[in-house]
Formats: C-alpha cells, sequence, structure tokens
C-alpha cells in the first residue's frame, strides 16, 4: 500500500511511521512545501505540533502548500487521515467541519483514555466491532471538540461520529469526557466516509509492551479495505 | 576603572586584581564583562571544583565523562547513552513557566550538540508546601512551563521526582534532566580546532533577553530578583526543534568539527569554551550576528542569553552546506568569525578589535577558591534527639492515610498527565513506576532513568544523605529490572561563603562520591546551583541523582505493582526503619530529626546485585522500594488493582510500619518460586523476610499475627491519587 505522511515542521510524524511499519508498511514521508500527492492510497496528517501550534492548533499548517494537494486528493474519494493534530489541521483546513477549544480544565493531558466505536463500516474501522470499546491513549491540550447545534445535528443524521470518550464500562456521561468535548466526540469522518479525524492516538498502542495494541485495529483496518478494493479491481 | 563596575557585574577586588594580571594590562568594559560571567560560580564552579575532583569519573562503561556538554556511557551495540541533569532554580523562582522551559531546552541542546537524538526528559521539582498560594503559583507554572515545552517539541517526560519541604519557600528548585541515544561515530564535541575554520552562528537570533542570567543564577535570590525578571530567558520549543533536526543532520553528515549551544553567558562562554578546549583561538566580528534588536552593543551581545543558538565549528568549504541544511528548516546559520591559533578570543565590531583575552583565562585559569567548612551547630543537636520513645500518634489506619495525603508521598499523576510521557513510542514503564523505561529501538534492550534525592536525610546528615540519594537512585533503576550504569548530579545548595553551608556541600559531595564507587555508577557530569536562599532561608542540601541504568532484556522490565492473586511478597533488607528524618516525624510530631540509621552502602549493592540477578532467572513478579512513609506506605503504593495480606514479627510496631530506611525493596515471586528465592538467599547471606502475598481488594497488615489494619483498597487508594488534584484544582492562583 502507498501511503503518505505529511511532515510539517514541527510535527510528530515518526510515531506514525513506526507504527505503520509494525503492520509491515513502509510509508514516505512528505515535506510539507511539496505539492502533489498523486498516486498514494492514504494520506496521514500525524499528531505534534505543526509550526509550534502557536497561533492556534493547526491553524498554520493547513496553509501549507501541500494542503491544496491534500484537498484535492480528498475530493477525489482518496482517504485521509488525521491524528491528533492532524485531526485540528482537518477542521483548521474545512475537511471537517467543528473546531477545537482548550480542554475544559485548561490543562494538557496525556493519558490512557476508553473509546467506543459507533460506526466499523468504514476504512478506518472496519476490524472494530460496531459499540466496542477500546482504550487509545489522548495528549492534547486543544482537544475540546466544538460544533454549532446545525453541525452537530448535521454529524447525527450522517451517521458521521465515528469515536466516543467513555468510562471503562463503554458510558458516554461525562465521567468518560476528558476535556469537554461535544457529546463526547474523539473522532468523525465526512459525508463520503473518505475523510477521518481523531484526537486519541492509536499509533501508542501497537504493541504490548509499550502499553496495549488496541490501536492496531484501525491500521489493520486501511489494510483490510485497501485488500477488498483491490480485489474488487478497483 | 571605578571598583563599582566590576562589583556590579559580581566580581570582587582580588578577581579583578587577577583579571589585570592575566591581561598585562587594564581590561576595558566588555572584557570585565566576560570575565564576570565565566567567572561566575555558574560557569567557572570556582567553589565546587575542589570538591568534585573527588567523584569517581571514570568505568569501563564512560566513552565521555565530565568535562563536555554531557557525559556519555556505553550500551553496546555500538549505541551509547547521553545525558544530562542541570538546574534552573534562579528563573524559576521568578518565572516559574519560562524559567522550567528554558531549562527543558537547555539540557535538550547539551544533549544533542553531542550528536544524540534526545529521547527522555525528567524533572526534579522541589517547592514550598502548597498550603501557600505562592508555592501553587510556582508548582503551577513550573509544570506548565515542563509540559509546554517538552510536549511541544515530541520529547517524553518519563520520569522525575518532587518533594514539599518548608525550606524550599519562595526558593523553588527545578533540576531537568535529559537522555539521549547515539551511535558512536556520531559523537560530537564542543572544540574548536582547525586554524582557519569558520566559526558560525546557527539558529535563533540575538536579544537583550537574559543578559547576565548566569550571573544572576550565581548570587542569593532577593526582593530585587523580582526587578531583575529581565534576566530569565524566553523559550520557543517550536525554534528548538527545528535547530535540533537541523545540528543532527548536520552532525551525521560530518560536516561539524565542533558545535556547543549557547546556554548560559551566550556567545561568551560557547566561544570561550570550544576555543579553550581546541586550544585554539576564536577570531568573531560581532557586526556579523544576526540580531531581532538594532542598536546592541557588542557587551549585550557577548552577554545576551537568548534561547535556541548555537555556535558551530564546520570544516572549511562546507559553509554553503551548513547554511543549505538550516535554510531548509527555515532557519539562518552565519559565519561571524574563525579559528585562529593563537589562543585568543578576539572580538572585533566592524572590523575593529573590541576585546582580545586569552581563552583559558577565561576558562582553566578561573579563580579556585577553598572555602572554609565548619560543622553547623543544629547537625549535634538534632541528631542526639532521642526518638526511640515515641509511641503511635493515631491508629494505623489514620497513619497511613495521612501519610498517602502528604503532597511529598501521593501520587503525581496530577502532574505527569500534563507531560507527554509517550512521543516517541518507546515508554514502557511511564512515571509512577520506580524508573522511567524506554526500550532502545534496533536492540532488545531498553534504558531506565530516575531523579532522586531526600534533602532532609542530607540535612540532618550530609555525609549519610548524599550517599543515599544515590543508592535510592540506584534501587529505584534495579527495581525496574536495570541494571545501574552511571549518574548525573545536580548540586543544589546555599552560599558557599557560609562555613556551615560550605560543611554540607563537602559532606553531601563526599557521600555522594562514596556511594557513587561502591555502586559502581560513575559520575558522568552535572551542574552546581549555589546561592538558593533567601534572607528568610536556606534551601536543605540539595545533591540531586539522575541515573540512568541498562535493562539487558526487554523482557525482564518489572512493574512495582502486584498483578495477579497470590504473589508472594518479600522484603529485602531491614524490617525494622527509624524515625530519623521520617515523613511520620515530620507529620505526627512536627519534627525533623534524629540521627539516620548507619549506612552499609557494601551491604545494599550486594542485596541490588541479588534482586538482578533474581530478576535475570526470570524469578520476580514485582519489585519496589521503601522510601519515605516506610513499609505500610511502600505496600499501599503497590496495591493499585490487587490488595495484600501481610504480617510482620516485630518488637517495634511504629519503626516497622513506618520507619524509613533506606536500601530495602519489597519483591512479589509466584509460589512455584519462592522457595527457590528464599534458599538463594540464604546461600547469599542475604536479609530476607517473608511478608504476605496478594489477593482480595483490601490492604490488610498485622503485627505479631494481630491485625492492626484492614482497609478497602479504593478507600485510600483515592486519597493517594487524588490529593495533588485536588489542591491543585481548587483556586488555583494566578
Amino acid at each position: 500500500m502507498k501511503i503518505g505522511i505529511i511532515r510539517f515542521p514541527g510535527s510528530g510524524e515518526g510515531d506514525c511511521l513506526e507504527a505503520w511499519r509494525v503492520v509491515g508498511e513502509e510509508p514516505v514521508l512528505i515535506w510539507h512545501q511539496e505539492t502533489s500527492v498523486e498516486g498514494f492510497d492514504l494520506i496521514v496528517l500525524p499528531g505534534g505540533f505543526s509550526y509550534g501550534d502557536y497561533l492556534r492548533a493547526g491553524a498554520l499548517a493547513c496553509f501549507s502548500p501541500i494542503m491544496s494537494a491534500v484537498l484535492r486528493f480528498a475530493q477525489r474519494g482518496g482517504l485521509v487521515w488525521g491524528i491528533g493534530n492532524g485531526f485540528q489541521i482537518l477542521t483548521e483546513g474545512g475537511l471537517l467541519p467543528g473546531a477545537f477549544l482548550c480542554n475544559a480544565q485548561l490543562r494538557f493531558l496525556c493519558s490512557p483514555q476508553y473509546l467506543r466505536v459507533e460506526r466499523n463500516d468504514l476504512a478506518f474501522t472496519n476490524q472494530y466491532r460496531t459499540g466496542q470499546v477500546i482504550q487509545i491513549p489522548i495528549n492534547h491540550g486543544e482537544g475540546n471538540y466544538s460544533i454549532s447545534d446545525d453541525g452537530y445535528r448535521q454529524l447525527e443524521e450522517n451517521n458521521q461520529i465515528v469515536l466516543r470518550y467513555v468510562t471503562p464500562e463503554g458510558e458516554m456521561s461525562a465521567n468518560g469526557n476528558p476535556n469537554g468535548s461535544r457529546a463526547n466526540i474523539a473522532g468523525i469522518v465526512n459525508r463520503e466516509g473518505n475523510v477521518f479525524g481523531m484526537m486519541p492516538h492509536p499509533e501508542r498502542v501497537m504493541e504490548e509492551i509499550i502499553g496495549g495494541v488496541d490501536g492496531q485495529g484501525m491500521f489493520l483496518s486501511i489494510l483490510k479495505h485497501r485488500e477488498r478494493r483491490t480485489q474488487h479491481g478497483a | 576603572m571605578e571598583p563599582k563596575v566590576w562589583r556590579e557585574m559580581g566580581l570582587n577586588d582580588e578577581e579583578y586584581a587577577r583579571i589585570e594580571e592575566l591581561m598585562g594590562r587594564e581590561p576595558n568594559f566588555l572584557e570585565v564583562g566576560i570575565f564576570s560571567v565565566m567567572w561566575s560560580e555558574h560557569c567557572s564552579y570556582k567553589t565546587s571544583k575542589p570538591i568534585l575532583k573527588k567523584f569517581p569519573t571514570e568505568g569501563p562503561q564512560v566513552l565521555q565523562g565530565p568535562g563536555e556538554n554531557a557525559g556519555i556511557v556505553d550500551i553496546g551495540d555500538n549505541l551509547a547513552v547521553v545525558f544530562k541533569m542541570e538546574s534552573h532554580n534562579h528563573p524559576s523562582a521568578t518565572e516559574p513557566y519560562q524559567g522550567a522551559a528554558t531549562g527543558v531546552g537547555g539540557m535538550l541542546r547539551d544533549v544533542f550538540t553531542m550528536g544524540a537524538r534526545p529521547v527522555a526528559v525528567l524533572n526534579a521539582l522541589r517547592l514550598g508546601p502548597l498550603e501557600e498560594e505562592n508555592n501553587k503559583f510556582l508548582f503551577n507554572g513550573v509544570v506548565s512551563g515542563i509540559s509546554g515545552y517538552g510536549n511541544s517539541i515530541g520529547i517524553p517526560t518519563v520520569g522525575g521526582d518532587v518533594y514539599f519541604n518548608s525550606c524550599y519557600n519562595g526558593i523553588p528548585l527545578v533540576n531537568a534532566m535529559a537522555v539521549g541515544l547515539l551511535e558512536h561515530c556520531h559523537i560530537a564535541k564542543g572544540v574548536a580546532t582547525g586554524v582557519g575554520n569558520p566559526v558560525m552562528v546557527v539558529g535563533a537570533r540575538t536579544g537583550r533577553d537574559g543578559i547576565h542570567g548566569a550571573t544572576f543564577a550565581s548570587i542569593e535570590l532577593s526582593e530585587e530578583s523580582e526587578a531583575k525578571r529581565s534576566a530569565v530567558q524566553a523559550g520557543d520549543p517550536f525554534m528548538e526543534k527545528l535547530l535540533m533536526e537541523a545540528c543532527l543532520e548536520l552532525i551525521h553528515a560530518g560536516a561539524v568539527v565542533g558545535i556547543q549551544d549557547m546556554g548560559a553567558a551566550g556567545l561568551t562562554s560557547s566561544s570561550s569554551e570550544m576555543a579553550s578546549r581546541g586550544n585554539s583561538g576564536i577570531e568573531m566580528d560581532l557586526s556579523l550576528v544576526p540580531r531581532r534588536e538594532s542598536g546592541m552593543t557588542p557587551y549585550e551581545l557577548m552577554l545576551s542569553e537568548s534561547q535556541e543558538r548555537m555556535l558551530i565549528v564546520p570544516k572549511a568549504g562546507r559553509e554553503k552546506e551548513v547554511e543549505e541544511v538550516f535554510a531548509r528548516w527555515g532557519l539562518e546559520a552565519t559565519v561571524v568569525g574563525k579559528v585562529t591559533d593563537d589562543g585568543i578570543l578576539r572580538l572585533l565590531e566592524d572590523g575593529q578589535v573590541v576585546a582580545e583575552i586569552p581563552a583559558k583565562a577565561l576558562t582553566d585559569q578561573a579563580p579556585v577558591y577553598h572555602r572554609l567548612s565548619r560543622e553547623p551547630g543544629y547537625y549535634q543537636e538534632l541528631k542526639n534527639i532521642e526518638l526511640n520513645d515515641l509511641e503511635l500518634k493515631a491508629n494505623v489506619e489514620d497513619v497511613l492515610l495521612g501519610l498517602l495525603a502528604n503532597p511529598t508521598i501521593a501520587g503525581k499523576e496530577w502532574i505527569y498527565r500534563q507531560y507527554d510521557h509517550q512521543a516517541g513510542t518507546n515508554t514502557m514503564v511511564v512515571p509512577g513506576g520506580d524508573a522511567g523505561v524506554l526500550r532502545v529501538r534496533g536492540t532488545n534492550k531498553g534504558i531506565a532513568m530516575t531523579t532522586d534525592c531526600n534533602s532532609r536525610y542530607v540535612y540532618l546528615d550530609p555525609y549519610i544523605g548524599g550517599a543515599l540519594a544515590v543508592v535510592e537512585a540506584a534501587q529505584n533503576v534495579a527495581c525496574v529490572g536495570a541494571r545501574p550504569l552511571a549518574v548525573t548530579d545536580c548540586l543544589n545548595f546555599g552560599n558557599p561563603e557560609n562555613p556551615e553551608i560550605f560543611w554540607q556541600f563537602e559532606k553531601a559531595c563526599a557521600g555522594v562520591a562514596e556511594a557513587c564507587r561502591v555502586l559502581e555508577t560513575p559520575v558522568i557530569g552535572g551542574n552546581v546551583s549555589l546561592y538558593n536562599e533567601t534572607p528568610a532561608r536556606t534551601v536543605y542540601p540539595t545533591p540531586l541523582i539522575g541515573m540512568v541504568g541498562l535493562l539487558e532484556d526487554l523482557k525482564h522490565v518489572l512493574s512495582n505493582q502486584f498483578h495477579s492473586e497470590g504473589e508472594q511478597i518479600y522484603l529485602l533488607g531491614e524490617s525494622e526503619g527509624e524515625l530519623a528524618g521520617s515523613e511520620y516525624l515530620a507529620l505526627f510530631e512536627n519534627l525533623e530529626a534524629g540521627a539516620l540509621p548507619e549506612l552499609n552502602l557494601q551491604e545494599i549493592k550486594k542485596r541490588l546485585d541479588f534482586l538482578l540477578e533474581l530478576n535475570c532467572a526470570g524469578l520476580l513478579l514485582a519489585a519496589h522500594d521503601v522510601t519515605e512513609g516506610g513499609l505500610a506506605v511502600a505496600l499501599a503504593e503497590m496495591t493499585e488493582k490487587y490488595g495484600v495480606t501481610i504480617n510482620f514479627d516485630t518488637k517495634n510496631k511504629l519503626k516497622t510500619l513506618f520507619g524509613e530506611r533506606l536500601g530495602r525493596i519489597i519483591i512479589s515471586t509466584s509460589k512455584d518460586d519462592a522457595l527457590r528465592i528464599e534458599s538463594q538467599a540464604k546461600t547469599a547471606g542475604i536479609s530476607l523476610h517473608r511478608l504476605g502475598e496478594s489477593g482480595g481488594d483490601r490492604l490488610r497488615i498485622s503485627v505479631n499475627q494481630v491485625m492492626c489494619l484492614d482497609i478497602p483498597l479504593n478507600k485510600y487508594r483515592s486519597v493517594f491519587e487524588q490529593t495533588i488534584s485536588k489542591i491543585m484544582e481548587t483556586d488555583v492562583g494566578f
């Protein structure tokens, strides 16, 4: 599979790169000043602090030259996956709806977190069960997902909410919400299902020795999706 | 020159006379300024040098000892670990966020300057009690600063330690340690050699921030410190990340002869130290230094401590390559001068010489002081306070809960959840373990790291306390399954011109040195921070120890938690502690006193070796050292998931449950391996006591088969886990 990881100054692309290696893939790092992502099967916008997250997380990165190419790639149906800072860049760039505020307690938070998979019919989640509770850590200061009432209604109507913060028992309560995100939203997809953003970091839970393997499902889902499409001659 | 000039810069009259003698003429204003920072305690170690010489610094594992930007130890497979700890106490006292942030930044630069990629950061914090608003303000700011800088640059903060004591009221200690990994062939050094090689300033532009910071760090804090706020630098982690990537790229390309961080005393220290180490001279035209403010004088340029800058000596002819690499990262690299063979630091402004100083006069020929040392009156007095007749002040449960609610003992999750401790996806043991553990990619090895020092012990007995700081670090490293390798230290003391403070310094360092010798962990670098005092108080002597250990096989990593029912629990070492210097004594008797238990370093070394031997044989399930709060607290710390049933046979309940004595470790093993461990201990002559077994969801402790504590996990775990958060999340003072 041809995977491209966008490298912005300040981003933490290395963790994503290593995560793909765990499932046997060797992605290509794409410098943010490039202007094309032709020929890739998947573009990943990694976590980190692009441009130091100065001004606002993701606000500067979405003006990098590469982002016009990513936008065109997404519009043509290419798979785009934003993790953490990558999700923030996707909302800043208008590829996904909503915006991020500082965490409700106004502090950075690095912590294990339970999530519930809300749908498994996507390229990114087909290896999970719907309703499955998984543990994937969060690591952000601005992860408080915010969206207008109207926007939220549309997310609901179009079934765009993919991951929610929950308690260990899978309950979507205030207790399970680490950062104040609206309706415990941890990850959403666009209407077409090809652009996916999530705040938690699955690349951090790929091996037992570093704390778990719950993140593998995302990576394996994408590979499975690719395999199915190849089989169908797409 | 008026004496006022040099005195205001922190030089005394004898020092000025020595400058005149070394120069053979009257120095000008700029030259005096340069001498004043280079001869400050922070840069010259003029007081501590004779004492530091006593540290053991050699061993087969040492690739680079003290004297460089950071020390290096070999871990096999052609790989090495680079690490160093340094203080940022004074800046943090006046501006906690920036003080702590730039402390982290400076440490990271010292590590990547050596050619290593930083892989972890640790922080040792010492603050006054959180009952006081100002301490909360400082604590909050320091933690935010570390979080803001370390997280942004993408290097995990994997450990550290925190103590609260009124001796740190208004004088917080903020010591940052950075750890990096490199291949042997990439070791870079801070030397300027090769006559004619260019000298380049790279990274951020130079501004007026931090002028005279090193001098500021070498005087006592006072009300005027607030007015000197401009001496604290501001950090830019994004710039640092770019600088790191560019520097590593350049070093790995083999374009660099020498490289050094512009930390304390900026351009002055980097140029004079690089020239001195290379037995060369350096000539620089200051008008070429890129600056962010106009009208800066040579004096300001030389003394600025603007962050995220480096001085590089590349090979002649490769200047373009340096410029190109830096340009790709959006950074400037500018040739400002060249290496010469006359040993002189020569500064020009628009072609005119403005300063000419022999580089060695600034470094090797700095004054060295043998300060007066005198045993303070408190020492014998506190030592002789009789503690043997004390009895338990309250029932065991209340004492335990009281100790767990003491912020020094309580869980530190409120702190470390603000730090990214997993960036790099190598962290195997996260904060909250006895030591942080990272795997080393491409090998089956791991590295363990910790910072430690109980300064109350050091205050009560500097020699034993200093040694115990090393012991605690070693036992923490051993408890995660790693063999201790080497030490970096950060020696935080009061004003050494006071003979009683100097006595503490001398004794504590002697203790550190002896423990390092016996435990075979040489000191490979570090930092001295003196003058940590205000008119009201002096900090307890705090020789912080940062230690790194090697985990030979990843599968032997050990946790400090019981993970199953029926684990057999043993204590390695004496079952009774002492009340001297204990948290119990401080909290329930309001007393910091007593004679520390006698120290047997050989015995502790034997015990740690035994622990590692058991672990290598795959016999251990958990290990945790017994420190503040004694055995009862240590057991409470190990029971996040499973309870325990424990019995102690003892004559003294108080000393057994809550007494302290370092060098003791609780271990657990399976039922099948228990007898094997018992017989191995017997053969090896190691003191081993069976305590009980894990299981259930209660902590049950009996003394002489009489139950004295029976408490559900959730009752005390919540106290342990939430104490600091509760204090800090209610009206934090900004």
